[in-house]
């Protein structure tokens, strides 16, 4: 290994969704918190398990909905009234009826967007590299394995006592990963 | 009121039933005095009744059906509930025979003189007649008094056993009866409340009717969910997560309603066509102006604004309060939709309304609630009952 080895943290398998589930409570209650959990498929209740917060995305949606429908509004209300006023079929100028198709799929149009980048900043994706890769044992995190990560710019973190944790809460294969 | 946790039966349903029972004639012997007062009156004021209730009916043998065909597994729980709401399908057909002898009063398409002078009505006359009108609300009573009767029997027939067939009868039974509940609904949207303007057609109207119905079932089961869990029946399998999914399932529905309303105003609205603007042109005048406003306010933007909150779906007595207001709302629909053809100035409310709203309901309550507590109160046997108890939104 080169000079510049880099330790990026810990791993630790566990048995079963539920064995993951609890560890995640365990961890939580310890006062972990830059720690995430890796399973294979969904596990209900992880959110709570592990303390994450509600999701910001939603308010993010509404914000952005309503920012994008104001605009939409305010777009036509310039275009047909002050910009360019033109009489169509003997109707107001300011016909909101008409404005409704156009208000309402900015509106859409701006949550959804507004909702996908929210989404990749909130979780950091697209993410190309990650110093768990280094960890062999890993890989099983997409087929039958079931882990607890934790980070080393965690508060808690401690090579000693971390490790003694992770294996007190029935962890197995404890494993420091570090790569370049 | 007793209930028996162990086999989930209402052993004693206590006054209840009588009460709204009794309830419901003295309703009905009220709105009879209307008639003798104000016959024009009453029978709008009956019809509005009528179709406020039995849209419900209908929005529960809908929601039963849908359930089968997705093969909920969260709904299992309620599923009873709804399929008992559909109980009073038959009574209401017994409460549509007065309107027959009201079809003067109500539609213009009923007087032989009229359509005669009338080239539109004469072209339509092969359709709306009194003749035909019976028949076909005769058919669409016994294909939604057969579906729901039906489904409820191959529901409580699992309640002794479950087998692979009783699943396999009740969804085989949702798909061609959902085509045949939607082909009925339409017209039968068409026949009690379009035809009310018989110059007037709108071909979205029957999803308009729909839709309303299903808003209202939505709001209906919170408030009988709500109202059962007061009095300690399935406090422990309806929980939270339920009361959040029907929240959801209505907010998504107020926003349907307000799309096929807003699509069938729009249309008519940019084409402007005298005969098509004429029924919006009703609802304009006067005070109506004032109820149409409410409609659109009340029945959108409102409940929208509310149950758009997570907070809210998830707090059964906030959602129940918005529950109990969405259903007023649906009742104001359906006053908007028929009581404009009768009062052309603007708006005459009368007792006549509330007589004949509650004396249906009366019977509507007593038919759903005698179904209700003569079976379990939830499908027992149904093999995803565990996994809906247990269900937790994501």
């Amino acid at each position: 290994m080169s000079a510049r080895t880099q330790v990026y943290g810990m791993i630790a398998e566990f048995e079963s969704p539920g064995a993951l589930l609890s560890a995640a409570e365990k961890m939580r209650d310890a006062g972990y918190t830059t720690f995430d959990c890796h399973s294979p498929f969904p596990i209900h209740g992880m959110d709570t398990a592990m303390g994450l917060k509600r999701s910001i995305v939603g308010y993010v949606a509404g914000i952005c909905g309503l920012a994008g429908g104001s605009f939409g509004l305010a777009l036509q209300w310039w275009t047909s009234v002050v910009d360019y006023p033109l009489v169509i079929s003997g109707k107001p100028f300011f016909s909101y009826q008409a404005f409704v198709p156009v208000t309402f799929a900015l509106t859409v149009l701006c949550a959804a967007i507004g909702v996908v980048i929210a989404m990749l900043v909130t979780n950091g994706l697209p993410r190309l590299f990650h110093g768990w890769f280094y960890s062999s044992r890993f890989t099983r995190f997409s087929n039958d394995g079931f882990f607890v990560s934790v980070e080393v710019g965690d508060k808690r973190y401690d090579p000693v006592k971390t490790k003694a944790f992770l294996e007190s809460i029935g962890g197995t294969h404890v494993e420091v990963v570090q790569g370049e | 009121m007793k209930f028996d946790p162990a086999t989930y039966k209402i052993t004693d349903g206590g006054k209840f039933g009588r009460i709204m029972l009794v309830t419901g004639l003295i309703g009905l012997a009220l709105a009879a005095v209307g008639f003798a007062v104000d016959r024009e009156h009453f029978f709008f004021a009956y019809l509005t009744a009528f179709t406020f209730w039995v849209t419900i009916a209908l929005g529960a043998l809908f929601f039963v059906m849908l359930q089968h065909l997705t093969s909920s597994t969260w709904s299992v729980v309620i599923r009873r509930i709804v399929e008992s709401l559909t109980a009073p399908l038959p009574w209401l057909f017994l409460l549509f025979i007065p309107l027959l002898f009201g079809l003067h009063q109500l539609y213009e398409w009923s007087h032989a003189d009229v359509v005669a002078a009338d080239a539109v009505l004469k072209a339509k006359s092969g359709f709306l007649n009194p003749t035909f009108f019976t028949i076909r609300a005769v058919v669409y009573f016994a294909v939604w008094c057969g579906l729901a009767h039906f489904l409820y029997h191959a529901s409580v027939a699992q309640d002794s056993g479950h087998r692979e067939e009783h699943r396999k009868r009740m969804r085989t039974l949702s798909a061609p009866g959902m085509i045949i509940f939607v082909i009925t609904t339409t017209f039968a949207g068409w026949d009690w409340l379009m035809s009310l303007d018989p110059h007037w057609y709108s071909t979205i109207f029957g999803v308009y009717f729909f839709s309303g119905g299903l808003w209202a079932i939505l709001a209906t089961i919170v408030i009988v969910v709500a109202l059962l869990q007061r009095r300690g029946v399935l406090t422990k399998e309806i929980t939270v997560e339920h009361y959040h999914d029907l929240g959801k399932l209505l907010f998504g529905f107020t926003i349907f309603w307000t799309y096929i309303g807003f699509s069938q105003y729009f249309l008519q609205w940019y084409a402007n066509i005298p005969e098509e603007t004429k029924w919006y042109l009703n609802r304009w005048v006067g005070s109506w102006k004032a109820v149409s406003m409410v409609i659109l306010w009340g029945h959108f933007v409102l409940p929208f604004g509310i149950l758009i909150f997570r907070g809210v779906k998830r707090s059964p007595r906030l959602l129940m309060i918005m529950a109990v207001y969405c259903v007023v709302m649906h009742w104001v629909d359906h006053y908007w939709m028929a009581f404009p053809t009768l009062n052309k100035d603007g708006v005459h409310f009368s007792w006549i309304e509330i007589a004949a709203t509650v004396g249906i309901g009366g019977i509507f309550v007593w038919a759903f609630w005698t179904k209700f507590i003569s079976r379990a109160v939830i499908p027992v046997a149904d093999p995803h009952l565990n996994e809906s108890i247990n269900f937790r939104n994501m």
